[in-house]
């Protein structure tokens, strides 16, 4: 053995290390974290502010008159506390994230630094105008980008999430077609489609009329021509779609959709593939909402917030909702209520209070300008190649269910490569968590068995993809090889093992509750 | 391009390794005549260019932190611990994505199930879900739920209802053909919303503090409310009032809804903010939104997982009982610190000093002539009736370097009776300096 002066061994010692169980159950760096209100007091506080003096309050008999019962920490322990239950998450900083129509790429630090600018997150909505041109101006230079990128005519900002920016869009074409003296309660939404859409459609009292997809995974025109009537207020379409294809036909069954005075709504969660590439206004869409999270990079932040802006076709354009940027001789100027609409300007009303999601509008065009028109070009050619890459890398293992051709910004295959090997999706998602990945979108869309969508964005280098591709494949051909338990067990080196979701929904357990008194436990 | 990492090198490599010449022999499913030439937008820019051109436009901008600052109507200007925004911009909470891999997303998932614990707390009520985009549409929400509970289409709105968020269940249920039965504004708190409630109404909907500040006693409304079927909806905009005034939950409130931005959140213009959402536990398996449980794993040790899930619309599609996907999850984090960082001891004691300085405010510019508080109660915000057009009077204050609230007629546009009425709040940010040169500005441009 080799040692220093002190007697200190300075190499390893070489005896086996079969696992063992610790007093604290902590794993070297991972560390089991208790909850908040396991370790937080209620007369701690991590902020410290003067007791006011004394006062005549003006409350009436509205004071709180029990506790809250909110345990508090101190700035040390809550640090911690956050800190280490961070370590506990996977994230596009530190691996590939692959989720098929999530659009995991970077997020840039730039964008999180500008939008701490005082000027930008330090104003308040209703601050006088006079106060906020700079904001009003940057609203209006993200909407020059969103059309020129779409070749649309207007564009509704407020949205606060990819779903809300469908119930946007949704509600300009059900004011559009009102406004028409018509009634069109039915929507078209092809099988394929994310469930936010006829959630959508169904929060507004449409009936919604599935769309069967056709063999290679693409909406028929001639389905889409069948189910036409003056009955329908619109097709709510993904494209690229769900399957990571391109729908080739699209400006057919646009053509379709508004000789039957309908509208076409197109879900723009897949637009990271198209910018730069074709623009949607002249694909025949007459609403489309863009996910600033997705396509423009604003974080994901472990789910939202996001932000959905619309963009309109001149059909939709007048209805676009409160409140609106509208350019003027003068400069860009907010309309924030009727009392100051313009000729020609129908607004179906508002989405949320104030002017939607700032602090994303202002990451999203940090991102822009970073790219520029060839950048954003780049990125979406790059996201293509890359999914691209990750389908040649795999096709001989794995299975395409529509035939091995070329994909948009993401790839799918089925389970039919795991028929006979009793390895499900689900198991072998898992296994690639042992192997440090997160999994891909599993079981969507609905219309493959067992999907596996995979989008690895333009954010992977090439070496990246070397090595996601050479695990996917180990993994398969260990599936093959009959090695069930090591998917059936995975995974087993995450903080958690798998857990029972079937008990979390059986017996709810939502919010803390102290433990049972010891006396009561016994029983 | 700095974000995009390969060589020209690699990209031919990969294209060979495809099997395809050109990388336009990956878009050939775009029909030719549509695909775009070029863009008419600038060319990529280095970090120092992206930084002035946005730097030029916040430049424009009057930060709220630079003056006496006033404003609030459903945004609040708070002091966030540093530590906060430390926190949330940690690699592993910005940059993951909704949590549908438990075993790798602990961190987020335990946050939200604190989260929910938290908001459980603070209103009053049984369960709460793990956010939803903010206090306006968490109250439309409300009203689609109450409508699922008692199947009944007509929401009852008091005048006391912040006018945004009016619009926005107004504006959904007009085209979801609900009825909504608003009452006029209600600066007084005087109105009577229980001769509204009839046999027909699913909710009501009252806010309180009201837009204008008033307190609102919601016990003797949700007593009415349940004498005919109906649920009492709670609305708040200002959740650091619920460390000092009795929350709804112990009023009779069915649903409490409210935004959250107060704590841990910046103005930011008006978003991201946080819904907050709560209920009784027998509504559960009716609320809209993500919601997070205790369960054990394969091992038996706790974890969490998002549950209930088959309420959700990537399960249930039309069916679902919202349309609600991402949420609010990073301003949800970042109010969680903050309270557990306030805990206990320290929200109560910033909810004192924000009723505090806004009761000074008070006192002080209603000795100014011809200037009055209307409130008879108020937690740090209250309208104030001054001589003249509140509009004028506002931007006339700006121009003086206070921002002095918000005119009544910037939200309910159109209203006479209402134009002499400002919004006026105070919170922890407020020094004695601030309030004298509200009052020594006032006294100037009255």
């Amino acid at each position: 053995m080799t040692m220093n002066s002190v007697g200190r061994p300075t190499a390893p010692e070489t005896a086996a290390a079969a696992p063992i169980g610790t007093f604290t159950g902590n794993r070297g760096l991972a560390v089991e974290e208790p909850l908040l209100f396991e370790i937080g007091r209620h007369d701690v506080t991590g902020v410290d502010l003067d007791e006011p003096g004394r006062f005549a309050p003006r409350l009436g008999a509205h004071m709180r008159r029990a506790p809250i019962d909110l345990p508090g920490l101190s700035e040390p322990e809550a640090v911690r506390h956050y800190v280490r239950l961070s370590q506990k998450n996977y994230a596009i900083d530190s691996g590939l994230y692959p989720l098929g129509s999530c659009t995991m790429k970077h997020n840039p630090r730039l964008n999180e630094k500008m939008a701490r600018l005082p000027g930008i997150a330090d104003i308040h909505p209703l601050q006088p105008l006079s106060t906020v041109s700079g904001a009003v101006e940057l609203m209006a230079e993200l909407g020059r980008w969103l059309l020129e990128m779409t070749g649309m005519r207007a564009v509704a900002l407020s949205p606060k999430a990819g779903a809300h920016g469908e119930l946007c869009g949704m509600m300009a074409i059900k004011a559009a077609v009102e406004a028409r003296g018509e009634a069109r309660p039915i929507v078209l939404v092809p099988e394929s489609a994310h469930g936010t859409n006829p959630a959508t459609a169904a929060l507004l009292g449409f009936r919604v009329v599935p769309v069967p997809a056709r063999a290679d995974g693409t909406v028929d025109p001639e389905a889409v021509r069948k189910l036409l009537s003056p009955q329908v207020a619109a097709i709510m379409l993904t494209n690229p779609n769900t399957c990571g294809l391109f729908e080739r036909d699209v400006v057919e069954i646009a053509r379709a959709v508004h000789e039957a005075g309908a509208y076409f709504y197109c879900d723009g969660a897949n637009f990271n593939a198209i910018v730069g590439k074709a623009k949607v206004g002249e694909l025949g869409v007459d609403a489309m909402h863009i996910n600033l999270h997705k396509t423009f990079s604003t974080p994901h932040g472990g789910g939202g917030p996001g932000a959905g802006p619309v963009v309109l076709s001149h059909r939709l354009a007048a209805f676009a909702p409160l409140p609106f940027v509208r350019m003027e001789a003068e400069g860009p100027r907010l309309v924030e209520s009727e009392a100051e609409l313009a000729e020609g300007e129908t607004p179906f009303g508002r989405m949320v209070a104030f002017h939607g999601q700032m602090g994303m509008y202002v990451r999203a065009l940090a991102y822009m300008l970073s790219h520029g028109a060839d950048g954003l070009k780049q990125a979406s050619e790059d996201a293509v190649l890359n999914a691209n890459y990750v389908r040649a890398g795999l096709r001989d293992l794995f299975s395409q269910p529509f035939g091995d051709r070329p994909c948009m910004h993401e790839v799918l295959f089925d389970d039919s490569f795991l028929d006979g090997t009793g390895v499900t999706t689900l198991d072998f998602a898992k296994a690639m968590i042992d192997e440090g990945y997160h999994p891909m979108t599993m079981y969507f869309p609905l219309v493959v068995h067992g999907a596996m969508l995979i989008e690895p964005t333009e954010s992977e280098s090439k070496a990246s993809l070397d090595l996601f591709v050479a695990t996917l494949r180990d993994l398969a051909m260990r599936a093959r090889a009959g090695e069930t338990d090591r998917f059936k067990a995975a995974p087993r080196y995450a903080p958690r093992r798998r857990l029972d979701e079937t008990r979390a929904a059986r017996t709810p357990k939502l919010k803390w509750e102290p433990p049972a008194p010891f006396e009561q436990a016994a029983e | 391009m700095r974000y995009l990492p390969h060589s020209e090198a690699d990209r031919q490599a990969m294209l060979r390794a495809i099997g395809v010449g050109a990388i336009d022999d990956l878009f050939l499913d775009i029909p030719e005549p549509l695909r775009v030439g070029a863009l008419d937008l600038p060319r990529r820019a280095g970090e120092l260019s992206v930084e002035r051109t946005i730097g030029r436009m916040a430049a424009k901008n009057v930060a709220a932190g630079s003056v006496p600052f006033f404003v609030g109507a459903g945004a609040y200007r708070h002091h966030v611990p540093a530590s906060v925004d430390h926190l949330i911009q940690r690699s592993e909470f910005l940059t993951s994505y909704t949590p549908y891999q438990p075993e790798i997303t602990q961190g987020t998932l335990q946050v939200l199930f604190e989260f929910q614990t938290q908001v459980a707390h603070l209103t009053g009520m049984e369960v709460a879900n793990a956010s939803m985009y903010d206090g306006s549409t968490a109250t439309a929400e409300a009203v689609l739920m109450a409508h699922r509970v008692t199947r009944r289409k007509k929401a009852v709105l008091s005048g006391g209802l912040h006018p945004h968020y009016r619009a926005v269940v107004e504006g959904l249920s007009k085209l979801a053909s609900d009825t909504v039965a608003a009452l006029p504004p209600d600066p007084a708190g005087t109105e009577d919303i229980l001769a509204a409630i009839d046999a027909e109404t699913s909710c009501v909907v009252v806010q309180s503090p009201s837009v204008y500040g008033q307190l609102i006693d919601l016990a003797p409304i949700a007593q009415k409310a349940h004498a005919v079927g109906a649920l009492l909806v709670a609305v708040f905009t200002e959740v650091v009032s619920l460390g000092l005034v009795e929350p709804p939950g112990a009023q009779g409130a069915d649903i409490v809804v409210g935004e959250g931005q107060g704590l841990g959140n910046a103005l930011s213009f008006g978003g991201p903010y946080v819904g907050l959402f709560a209920t009784r536990a027998k509504y559960v398996r009716q609320m809209p939104g993500r919601l997070c449980g205790e369960t054990v794993d394969a091992d038996g040790r706790r974890g969490f997982v998002l549950t209930l899930s088959t309420r959700e619309q990537h399960i249930r599609r039309d069916k679902a009982t919202s349309n609600i996907c991402t949420n609010s999850g990073l301003c949800a984090l970042a109010f969680s610190i903050h309270t557990t960082l306030l805990g206990e001891t320290g929200l109560a004691r910033l909810a004192r000093i924000n009723h505090m300085n806004a009761v000074a405010l008070a006192e002080s510019l209603s000795e100014l002539a011809g200037v009055s508080v209307l409130n008879d109660s108020f937690f740090n915000e209250f309208t104030l009736r001054v001589p003249g057009d509140a509009a004028s009077v506002v931007e006339a204050l700006a121009e003086r370097g206070v921002l002095g609230g918000v005119p009544v007629s910037r939200l309910e546009p159109g209203r006479p009776e209402l134009a002499d009425l400002i919004l006026v709040a105070s919170t922890e940010i407020n020094t004695d300096e601030d309030r004298a040169a509200y009052a020594a500005a006032l006294a100037e441009v009255l």
